[in-house]
């Protein structure tokens, strides 16, 4: 069953397509990963499920009808998106800006209710920034402050959430920070997440379902990570030799670039010169 | 009926009315800053009623508008002085919404309509109406607001599209504004003596020499826009974080833009044709209500009211210290908001690394 999916979508923007004739299907309750390389189109397809972009041709589909035909506050009710790039307004508060994520719920007349105040303070709680709520955004680091804007998106209290790139710009410990952090929000509070990350090692530990976009935009393979991820899908999609063994901590696939032909053979000359 | 928000985790205090069925966020500063402008407005309207040239009781002015007066004092108070007095107040808060939206949507302090050439605009639409077309009041108002959308739909469409879309759409618009400036005196150039002095004159931007017509359109236009983009400011502060996550949060990203820009030139547009283009104020007046504030979104309401106390104080000032031949307001208007200008960009440029 899936409550999210796009079909036949071409994506683009001003006359440049990105996509052409993408169909993708978002598993419910499935914690999703986008992978593929550069300018394939990961984002662009992410901000056409969150209906921040406008598809030039075919329809994203949310609870049978397509996404088009919601008010944009009904969609933000079922799906929330943390973008990359965000900026803060200077001189906002942390506890403000997670806030914010409370718009969808709030009428004009009506901006703050005990439920939004709750939805706040656990999303706070969540991504560990409570303590942080007087603080200015401007004065956080990186790792905090994409913290804040997960729990902006989290406060939103949304059953279906998008993460653009969450863990880029942040550090090996924060990166993983942010993917514990996502694995619980699928695992205990049945969140269904879709994430577009760069490091396939971590798409492979963390996905219950990846999707790897090929050069152009097309599918180039779907399902559980450890029947999509092989050294011929990454070939083919990244034209990177490589082998694929097991995550020795999770015994998920894990990429080891193979070396090029001809570094190789420099260092094997290093090592017979040594022996010489 | 209202309580403070638990400790600590979004400011600003939460006013509950009506068991919860209404319930608004209010900063304390943002209340203090209106309520001290709103004051000095109050303070303003007495010393201009009361002052000058034909000095006049408090007693005599109330006497005066509700109908007691004589014929002297409901000359000075309802022909000269409670105009002027109005429409210091509308011009004023007209400019620092104006501004205030402006710079919001463009993420960038020198986004507001005196800068980036839509109050230049007007001023060329009016120029139009009353060189060209030897229009009286009401056509110098309609060309200023025809002007003014004009420039404003140029602008925004040459700066359409993808990137820095803000910065974009403030150096195409001092571009466009430059351009118009030539035009205008060009115009001038082309006119009749005395009708390019009359010109002249309406260029510098003044509140003598009107009346209650411009009062009264100028008041309509409040009255239609003021509500909307109010009611639109919360979405104006989601703008501000980006479209995506704006569109995101439920905000209908195309279509607030559109309503928040119109509503924006539309009250640039009236003030000018009330007043002519008066310079800065639009620039100042929401920056300074910002920093007093220290609020992170635009705060509309508080700025309206410095503005509308920025332009009854100024206007008293080049009334009563250059008595008895005034300056116009503009002039002093420009003096102190350019210099604030640059003041502004001193502290922008220290403050950031590039």
């Amino acid at each position: 069953m899936t409550r999210l999916h796009a079909q036949d979508v071409t994506l683009g923007y001003e006359g440049r397509t990105v996509a052409r004739d993408l169909a993708v299907a978002i598993p419910d309750d499935s914690f999703t990963v986008i992978v593929g390389p550069n300018a394939c189109g990961k984002s662009t397809l992410l901000a056409a499920l969150a209906r921040v972009l406008a598809p030039t041709a075919g329809t994203v589909v949310l609870d049978g009808a397509s996404i088009a035909s919601y008010r944009s506050k009904e969609v933000a009710r079922r799906l929330g998106l943390l973008p990359q790039t965000a900026t803060a307004p200077g001189g906002i508060t942390v506890g403000d800006l997670v806030a914010r994520g409370r718009y969808p719920h709030q009428q004009l007349l009506k901006q703050w209710s005990d439920a939004d105040e709750a939805a706040v303070a656990e999303a706070m709680t969540l991504t560990n920034v409570a303590d942080l709520a007087p603080r200015l955004v401007d004065e956080l680091s990186g790792g905090q402050r994409q913290r804040v804007w997960l729990a902006m998106a989290l406060a939103q209290e949304t059953p279906i959430l998008l993460l653009d790139e969450p863990t880029t710009y942040l550090d090996i410990a924060h990166q993983v920070d942010v993917l514990e952090l996502c694995a619980r929000l699928h695992g205990d509070l049945g969140r269904t997440l879709v994430a577009v990350l760069h490091d396939l090692n971590q798409a492979a530990r963390y996905a219950t379902h990846l999707i790897a976009l090929g050069p152009g935009g097309v599918v180039a393979a779907e399902g559980p990570p450890a029947e999509v991820l092989t050294e011929e899908l990454v070939t083919d999609v990244y034209g990177l030799a490589c082998r694929v063994v097991p995550d020795p901590e999770t015994g998920t696939p894990m990429v080891v670039p193979r070396r090029p032909l001809r570094s190789r053979e420099a260092s094997a000359d290093g090592v017979v010169r040594a022996d010489g | 009926m209202s309580g403070a928000t638990g400790p600590g985790l979004v400011t600003g205090r939460l006013v509950r009315l009506a068991g919860g069925r209404v319930s608004v966020r209010v900063g304390p500063r943002s209340v203090a800053v209106g309520a001290v402008a709103a004051a000095v407005v109050l303070v303003g309207a007495v010393v201009s009623m009361t002052t000058g040239e034909f000095p006049l009781t408090l007693a005599e002015v109330g006497e005066t508008l509700v109908g007691q007066g004589s014929r002297a004092t409901e000359f000075v108070v309802l022909t000269l002085r409670l105009p002027r007095l109005l429409l210091a107040i509308g011009v004023g808060a007209a400019l620092a919404v104006s501004g205030a939206v402006l710079q919001s949507l463009s993420r960038n302090v020198l986004g507001s309509p005196d800068v980036i050439g839509f109050t230049t605009g007007a001023s060329t639409g009016a120029l139009v109406a009353i060189i060209v077309l030897g229009a009286g009041t009401l056509g110098t108002s309609v060309g200023a607001l025809v002007g003014g959308l004009v420039t404003a739909l140029f602008v925004v469409a040459l700066a359409a599209g993808r990137g820095t879309q803000g910065l974009r759409m403030v150096l195409i618009g001092i571009g466009i504004g430059a351009a118009l400036l030539a035009v205008n005196s060009w115009l001038i150039t082309t006119a009749q003596l005395q009708t390019a002095v009359d010109a002249q004159a309406w260029l510098l931007g003044d509140l003598g020499n009107r009346g209650w017509p411009q009062v009264v359109a100028l008041g309509v236009v409040l009255v239609l826009l003021l509500p909307v983009l109010f009611g639109w400011a919360r979405r104006l502060a989601l703008l501000e974080l980006g479209d995506r996550p704006a569109g995101a949060l439920g905000v209908d990203v195309g279509r607030t833009r559109t309503v928040l820009l119109l509503g924006a030139v539309g009250l640039a547009a009236a003030s000018v044709a009330a007043a002519g283009p008066i310079p800065f104020l639009a620039l100042a007046a929401p920056q300074i209500a910002r920093s007093l504030t220290r609020a992170a979104t635009p705060v509309l309401l508080p700025s309206a009211l410095v503005g509308a106390a920025l332009l009854v104080v100024s206007d008293l000032a080049v009334t009563r210290l250059f008595a008895p031949v005034p300056l116009p307001v503009g002039i002093a208007t420009g003096l102190v908001g350019g210099l604030y200008l640059v003041a502004l960009l001193v502290r922008l440029w220290r403050g950031s690394p590039t």
